[in-house]
């Protein structure tokens, strides 16, 4: 039995790395994605271009204009004497912000009542603005305790001391680059086995393995083996670039990482055989891969919290595996979290692959044409 | 036109395209699409049903984040601090009386961040205490995930301040920033990010679509053999390639409407620009897109690759590079280089300000330009690449 199935990985191996285009589009692409994803894929922000209306001439407004300048998030594009040049700057994106200070401003900081710092923002894209937003706000307070400490202001009774556990600086790319490491494990494994078995169908070719001494079984463990083997490979070394490049932390465990990684290639590997022995075409096979990985992929919570969907849609994500992984990767990398929380995303990877691997090898069974 | 010189290259003496020919092409491959129905359900039911489930699965907008309160000794400030986060909709408050209770329900994702206030935390409001040095309220937050982290504490700060100031106005005093901050919002004024998502959504399902719908055709024809029992008919390879394009445009831009109605009927997205303006640019995009995956088809010769490489070059660049969540001006300089080869970047430009803003022509002007410098390209690039040519 051992050898049957041998015989037929280096079979897989061979259809997937003979054709020079193929073996190129199966290696160099994954990785070269994971070097400029990982660099594209942040949402914090740098040299948010911005322009400056200050009507106010005095000391106090050239203080706040000056730590704007030099935060290294700003770039300021203008100055601008008019509030008619406002609109022109915003609406064709060539400052995100633009900082109005008011005539009153030093005035009213000397007679004790609060300056006013207005910000309007490009709100086209909201999340940006808030970002933008949030650094505008981080300046004004350091502005303000600087008031307070020269005594120009009365300081408050109580401050909120916020922290932020795992990622102290809030870096996104920290958060982004372990999921990255997903995402292109789960394209990898569903292009070497999303269309296997569709191509042998189409080319006639399966119904002599199935005719061949090949238990199903045997020809569903044979197709498996090389998508995982892929996704171990290209998971490992997406994992070399994350902590070793982009020096994202890896705190926990690396038992538990690869434990998920194999329940997680396992369940890939279930789906993509699952939508090759559900096609008879090829074209039907790369839809079928497109369904699965596009909403896989959008809502895994990779790049958007599964928390803010609404309750039906999160439910609907617990089918989902890139889901459970994505927990997977971030408790190895950044929390290093306890054992419980692992657990709760092996299992329902473990049904997955059990569910979709057993499918897909009753269908080899009953579905010939 | 170069497409048009690359098609008849073989066969130099029939310089125009003959209607009849195409006709019978266009006829050919609706009847191909007809018999399959599959592909009509690509054009229009994939991009209704991922706008659908993706339009309601992603929103940056945290509500209802779990946060645990701890207050270590009870007092009246802790309690009214505490109502003050629960009556706020981004928060849904569980009490804890010891810290370490809440750092294990942090741990263990039960909650999203901790709220703490320390027993000297009574009497905070007394107007005689206001000499004293300020009173730590402890937030810790989940900073795994960097941006919703942000904006809760933004969430966290607002409803300080509020109860700070209202703290202080029932103890008789009033209490002023130093500085007070304003923000105006301009296009998206209830900062709703599903009225940037939702648009930009269409431009990453349209990518797609197009190279989905255009992946395969040529590599099934050149694998079947069929292209060679296409080419040995009087009709020249750049009607071979209008007529692939005709059907499926025409399929495409139905995909694209409906996106668009849903996009407003269903997501209360405004459109503040023109309809022609949108459909001039989707249509642009569309022919990118189609002129892409059939670009793909031509190369590979073989629907195995051909689905592969439409895979990769389609979704994830569509989707990271785009500028669709993702702020294309913070990428380092190489990568904002290579964002300029992503056609998506430029009609999502678009449409974010087609749909938010309104015709601006600063933007609409500069990335119309580009999408149709790239839909020549590529198609010229289609036209060149499939001369009639047996190997």
């Amino acid at each position: 039995m051992f050898h049957r199935i041998l015989a037929l990985v280096v079979k897989e191996f061979l259809a997937i790395f003979r054709d020079k285009r193929s073996r190129l589009t199966v290696v160099v692409p994954p990785l070269v994605q994971l070097m400029v994803f990982s660099y594209a894929a942040t949402y914090d922000l740098e040299r948010v271009p911005y322009a400056v209306y200050n009507e106010d001439p005095g000391a106090f407004s050239r203080s706040l204009t000056a730590r704007l300048d030099g935060s290294p998030n700003f770039r300021k594009v203008a100055e601008i004497t008019r509030e008619a040049e406002i609109a022109p700057l915003v609406d064709g994106r060539e400052a995100l912000l633009v900082v109005h200070i008011d005539r009153r401003f030093s005035r009213d900081i000397l007679s004790g009542e609060p300056g006013r710092v207005q910000v309007i923002l490009d709100g086209r894209n909201s999340n940006t603005a808030m970002v933008a937003l949030n650094y505008v706000r981080a300046i004004v307070m350091a502005e303000s305790r600087e008031l307070v400490r020269t005594g120009r202001a009365a300081g408050f009774p109580a401050v909120l001391e916020t922290r932020a556990w795992y990622n102290p600086n809030l870096e996104s790319r920290w958060f982004i680059v372990p999921g990255i490491l997903g995402v292109i494990t789960l394209l990898v494994t569903l292009i070497t086995t999303a269309l296997s078995v569709a191509r042998e169908r189409e080319q006639g070719t399966f119904d002599q393995l199935l005719v061949t001494p090949l238990r199903p079984v045997e020809i569903l463990i044979g197709k498996s083996i090389p998508g995982c083997i892929i996704g171990l490979v290209e998971g490992t070394a997406c994992l070399l670039v994350a902590a070793l490049w982009f020096q994202v932390p890896l705190r926990g465990n690396l038992f538990m990482l690869y434990t998920g990684l194999a329940l997680f290639l396992l369940s890939a590997v279930g789906v993509g055989l699952l939508i090759s022995s559900l096609s008879v075409t090829q074209q039907q096979g790369l839809l079928g891969v497109f369904l699965f990985m596009v909403p896989a992929v959008i809502l895994s919570g990779f790049t958007t919290p599964i928390g803010n969907m609404p309750v039906p849609v999160q439910h609907l994500t617990r089918l989902n595996p890139v889901r459970y992984f994505m927990v997977v990767l971030r408790g190895v990398f950044l929390e290093d979290a306890p054992a419980s929380v692992f657990f709760a995303q092996f299992w329902p990877m473990a049904l997955i692959a059990a569910a979709t691997l057993t499918l897909a090898g009753w269908l080899f069974r009953h579905r010939i044409n | 036109m170069t497409v048009h010189r690359g098609g008849t290259a073989v066969r130099p003496r029939r310089r125009s395209i003959g209607m009849r020919r195409l006709r019978g092409m266009i006829r050919k491959e609706f009847l191909q699409i007809v018999r399959d129905p599959r592909s009509i359900a690509i054009a229009f039911l994939l991009p209704a049903f991922l706008l659908l489930l993706h339009g309601y699965g992603v929103s940056l907008d945290a509500d209802n984040v779990p946060l645990a309160f701890v207050a270590e000794s009870p007092s009246a400030e802790a309690t009214s601090l505490s109502a003050a986060f629960a009556g706020s909709p981004y928060f849904e408050v569980r009490k804890y009386r010891a810290m370490q209770d809440a750092v294990a329900a942090l741990t263990t994702h039960q909650v999203d961040g901790i709220v703490r206030v320390r027993e000297d935390f009574a009497g905070i409001a007394d107007p005689d205490g206001s000499d004293r040095p300020p009173r730590p309220i402890q937030v810790i937050l989940n900073g795994v995930d960097a941006n919703t982290a942000r904006l809760v504490s933004g969430y966290a700060e607002g409803v300080w301040s509020l109860w700070l100031a209202d703290q202080a106005r029932q103890a008789g005093r009033e209490i002023q920033p130093p500085l007070e901050l304003v923000s105006r919002i301009w296009y998206n004024s209830e900062m709703r990010s599903r009225n940037f998502l939702v648009p930009g959504l269409i431009a990453v399902n349209m990518t797609l679509i197009g190279a989905l719908l255009t992946a395969m055709v040529m590599a099934r024809e050149w694998e079947r053999g069929t292209m060679e029992a296409l080419m040995v008919t009087p009709v020249s390879m750049f009607e071979i390639l209008l007529g692939k394009l005709i059907p499926y445009f025409i399929m495409g831009m139905g995909g694209m409407a409906l996106s668009v109605v849903m996009a407003v009927g269903v997501f209360a997205v405004p459109l503040r620009g023109s309809l022609w303006l949108l459909v001039l640019a989707a249509s642009v995009f569309l022919l990118v897109s189609l002129g892409i995956g059939l670009f793909i088809s031509i190369i590979a010769r073989n629907q195995f690759v051909a689905g592969q490489v439409a895979i990769i070059v389609t979704f994830l660049p569509a989707f990271l590079l785009s500028g669709y969540i993702f702020d294309i001006a913070s990428m380092p300089r190489p990568v904002q280089i290579i964002t300029h080869a992503i056609a998506a970047r430029y009609f999502i430009a678009i449409l974010q300000s087609s749909f938010l803003a309104g015709d601006v022509w600063a933007v609409v002007g500069p990335n119309l330009a580009a999408l149709s410098f790239m839909a020549v390209f590529f198609l010229a690039l289609c036209g060149v690449k499939s001369k009639k040519r047996l190997d």
